[in-house]
């Protein structure tokens, strides 16, 4: 069958998904507190005031913003980012609003549906066993489940104004450790403005027994989001932590410029898994959300392990390099990525292995499928650091286009300066095969869903990665994002 | 030069010039040759590149004028020759392919300042059998900027091999600012190489940009023996369909050289291909820069390229900054691309060891066994086995020891 008859031979397939677009658009009707839009110095210091921070962590926010009065916003991605008006956004949303009198534990029952909905029970005796939740929307956390049960091993898990409560011996440790707030324009953003965020402190030698996960929802209109996730891991610790996100459909663009942190100890492991499912703008790409994220792990001890995991499906545009300095000697890295792009996405993601240990380890697979007119890149860099002494590194990269319209890039930076490392890198560009789409058609599989066995297949390495629970979810995103992209 | 005004020249902040300053290599107060003062100076007196057994016309270029004759062969279907002789007989062909290179800053300032060139014109079916061999010499007492420029213009159906050596007969410090234009006519078929082998105190700002028409072939090689500074930027178009181009490049480096090699690709008709191959030896505290960018647009459906970058550090000191890039607008293609970068297999030079041959001995035949690769891929035997002899030469005695020029004789 010629390409052209089997785009025109309807199916009720992918009918069906085209109509289901994207699932998550609707809005909450909820009580928000809004501040002011703009950003000054006031703002930053209001939305400290209401979070009742201390001075230190003022002074934090201060220094970041007047540090990012003085940068300019980049442009070197792969990405037509507009220029963002910084003062048409409002920086903090509360949709507790001012219920917040009536307890901190009682939750709107709206937002207990909105995350109903979304498939996240706030309630923990509907909750799926073995997953503990840290809801956030907008500006603030609106629940974490399970933490008196994780509270019994020592762990803490709650949300970061909680944890600046509570813990501030810890958060003052580590916080702008990984990531320093002069690192780059939107950690230098956030930094100043950030709100809410998970807090994760796994103690000495404990396996945390059940997946922690944090599930970000923008609300509010012309609001940004700027979470701040930390994570330690102490010695011969052990945590999965999941990250899950979705936006209302907006004729706006948002912005979402978070920070995550994790800082691994000897011989601790840390998995982070993310399924990214922003808003990605309609057909014409008209809104969606801006994801320009800074996402750094510290592998401080020696035999830790930090492993990424991300299947990036929505956003109009993705800036976001989850990256690893593995200083410990023999420390264990790993970068897994599908990123898929429709209608007029762009995305340019990838990672960092920066290995400054002896006999330090970093394996990267990213696969980027492009349909539509969107743009997909790969960014990445592999550095050997002068002592990275019998390092190694295996990257591979695969794009897989499925229109004449789209882009599939690929950048990686490799820098060597030693001669006891091996660094390795491969990359492929190719389409679907004729022949492989003409196998499963003579075995009675339709064109549509072929394609989308043929994606699967080969985005496997990377959904192998996944929990459970995520792969299950990650399939049926990449599924809803391929809609109508037969080729 | 309104141009180099507005730009200025590159920095470490422009993507292309990442990992090269250009500035620092032109800080030094060069002289320049402005006056065109002859040089007393005789190249086939004092200096030899021959190659053996290869049926070659050899042309000297010293400083940065042809040396001898302003026209060095001018048949009818084949012109070599000064630009300045070129343009009086053949005008309208200059115009039409003089000064096409765009948006860099370094063509530009070569452009600026170049006051003759090299012409070479291969006319419609003419098959040139002889390689044509040009000796580009570095010369002078004093510190000069040399600013030499190429221009290579193959009509429809024209063969021809061309050699590009770069040496120096001068210990002073010198760079050389090097403009190479081609352009490539339908069903022609262009076998350009080019040797470095000057000293440390010679440093090369090379542009090099060919267009090929349909069913053009190149077959473009840059082998870097020695040299101090050595940066090329090499831009090739593949503007008809059914053209091949084949690039690669070997680098020798040692003590503290900086070797860049910055490579494009474009890709703008359909059924093209492109083949890369790029390997780099280093040693001592030397830098070496790949970056190799395949730009496929999107009428270019049915490309097949590929690319390859191996290096080999050899000592602890040594650097070396890697970039394969792809850059795919077209959904019909078949790209790939490869890169590492690690030392010698161990594994190997064990299995030497036990059937006698010394560890020194082994390294040296596994580096050279690396490089060959390359050299695998020159077609003229005679040159291949000239530059495998050199490449042997290089590691066995070390660099600028060729033991066959003025240099090392003096």
């Amino acid at each position: 069958m010629s390409r052209e008859a089997r785009v025109k031979n309807d199916n009720t397939f992918v009918r069906d998904v085209a109509n289901r677009d994207y699932e998550y658009g609707f809005t909450t009707d909820v009580e928000t507190e809004v501040i002011e839009r703009g950003l000054s110095e006031d703002v930053v210091r209001l939305i400290s005031q209401k979070k009742g921070e201390p001075s230190w962590l003022l002074d934090f926010r201060l220094k970041a913003f007047r540090h990012w009065q003085t940068m300019e916003q980049p442009t070197w991605g792969h990405v037509h980012l507009p220029a963002i008006d910084y003062q048409a956004i409002s920086y903090y949303a509360d949709p507790r609003g001012r219920k917040r009198k009536s307890g901190p534990q009682e939750i709107d029952p709206e937002l207990e549906k909105t995350f109903d909905k979304l498939g996240i029970p706030l309630n923990e005796r509907l909750a799926l066993s073995g997953v503990a939740v840290d809801a956030v929307m907008d500006s603030v956390s609106v629940k974490t489940t399970f933490k008196e049960r994780l509270a019994e091993k020592g762990i803490i898990f709650c949300s970061i104004s909680e944890a600046v409560a509570n813990h501030p011996e810890l958060v003052r440790e580590y916080l702008g450790s990984v990531v320093n707030y002069r690192d780059n324009f939107f950690a230098a953003l956030n930094s100043a403005v950030f709100s809410d965020g998970s807090f994760v402190y796994i103690p000495k030698g404990v396996r945390c027994p059940m997946e922690l996960s944090t599930y970000f929802r923008i609300n509010a209109i012309n609001t940004g989001q700027f979470e701040r996730t930390l994570i330690v891991c102490d010695e011969g610790g052990y945590v999965s932590y999941l990250e899950g996100c979705t936006a209302p459909m907006r004729d706006e663009n948002q912005l979402h410029a978070a920070i995550v942190e994790i800082v691994v100890h000897k011989d601790a492991e840390v998995k982070y898994s993310t399924v990214q499912n922003w808003y990605p703008g309609d057909r014409e790409g008209r809104g969606g959300v801006y994801n320009l994220v800074t996402k750094r792990g510290l592998l401080k001890g020696e035999g830790s392990r930090l492993s990424w995991t991300q299947v990036e499906t929505g956003s109009a545009i993705t800036w976001k390099y989850p990256s690893c300095i593995l200083q410990g000697d023999g420390s264990v890295a790993e970068f897994y990525s599908v990123a898929v792009t429709n209608n007029h996405q762009q995305a340019d993601t990838g990672t960092k292995m920066l290995h400054l240990g002896r006999n330090t380890r970093s394996t990267i697979v990213s696969k980027g499928i492009s349909a539509g007119h969107s743009q997909n890149s790969y960014r990445g860099l592999v550095k050997m650091g002068s002592k990275a002494h019998g390092s190694r590194n295996y990257s591979s990269c695969d794009s897989l286009l499925l229109s004449d319209t789209c882009g599939a890039h690929t950048f990686p930076y490799i820098d060597v300066n030693n001669d006891t490392s091996v660094v390795e890198h491969e990359a492929t560009t190719s389409k679907i095969s004729e022949e492989q789409l003409m196998y499963c058609n003579q075995r009675g599989i339709p064109p549509e869903e072929a394609v989308a066995l043929i994606v699967n297949g080969y985005a496997k390495d990377v959904l192998s990665k996944l929990p459970m629970e995520f792969a299950v979810e990650a399939q049926k995103l990449l599924s809803v994002s391929l809609e109508g992209t037969v080729g | 030069m309104q141009f180099l005004e507005a730009r200025g020249l590159p920095t470490r902040k422009d993507e292309r010039y990442k990992y090269t300053d250009v500035a620092a290599v032109l800080e030094p107060d060069f002289g320049l040759n402005l006056g065109r003062l002859s040089l007393q100076f005789d190249p086939r007196q004092t200096y030899r590149c021959r190659v053996p057994g290869l049926g070659s016309s050899v042309h000297y270029v010293v400083g940065d004028s042809v040396a001898e004759s302003n026209v060095l062969i001018d048949d009818g279907s084949l012109f070599v020759g000064s630009m300045v002789e070129f343009a009086q007989r053949y005008p309208d062909i200059l115009r039409a392919y003089y000064n096409k290179v765009e948006g860099d800053s370094l063509a530009a300032l070569n452009t600026l300042l170049v006051q003759d060139g090299l012409v070479i014109r291969v006319a419609k079916g003419r098959k040139v059998a002889d390689l044509l061999q040009i000796v580009n010499l570095s010369v002078g007492s004093v510190p000069m900027l040399a600013n030499r420029r190429q221009l290579i213009i193959m009509e429809q159906g024209a063969e021809a091999s061309i050699l590009n050596c770069n040496h120096s007969a001068t210990r002073c410090s010198n760079l050389a600012t090097e403009v190479v234009e081609g352009v490539l006519a339908e069903g022609s078929h262009l076998q350009y190489y080019s040797v470095e082998e000057t000293t440390n105190n010679c440093n090369l700002l090379n542009t090099t940009q060919f267009v090929q028409h349909e069913s053009s072939k190149l077959d473009y090689a840059s082998i870097t023996l020695n040299s101090g500074l050595s940066r090329r930027t090499i831009n090739i178009t593949l503007d008809g369909t059914h053209a091949q181009t084949a690039v690669s490049g070997l680098v020798l480096a040692n003590d503290n050289r900086h070797i860049d090699n910055n490579l494009l690709v474009v890709h703008n008709a359909p059924l093209c291909s492109s083949d890369i191959l790029y390997k780099y030896v280093l040693d001592g505290s030397s830098i070496g820069a790949f970056a190799g960018k395949v730009l496929v647009n999107a009428q270019a459906q049915k490309t097949d390229s590929q690319e390859t970058n191996a290096n080999l550090c050899v000592s602890p000191t040594a650097r070396m900054f890697t970039q394969p890039m792809l850059e795919i607008y077209a959904d019909d293609v078949k790209c790939n691309h490869g890169s590492t970068v690690g030392q010698l297999d161990d594994t190997a030079l064990f299995y030497m060891a036990q059937r006698g041959i010394t560890p020194e001995e082994g390294r040296l035949l596994l580096q050279q066994a690396f490089a060959w690769d390359v050299l695998q891929r020159i077609d003229l035997l005679p040159l291949r086995q000239r530059l495998m002899h050199m490449v042997e030469e290089r590691f066995r005695r070390g660099a600028g020891a060729c033991g066959d020029c003025v240099m090392c004789a003096g």
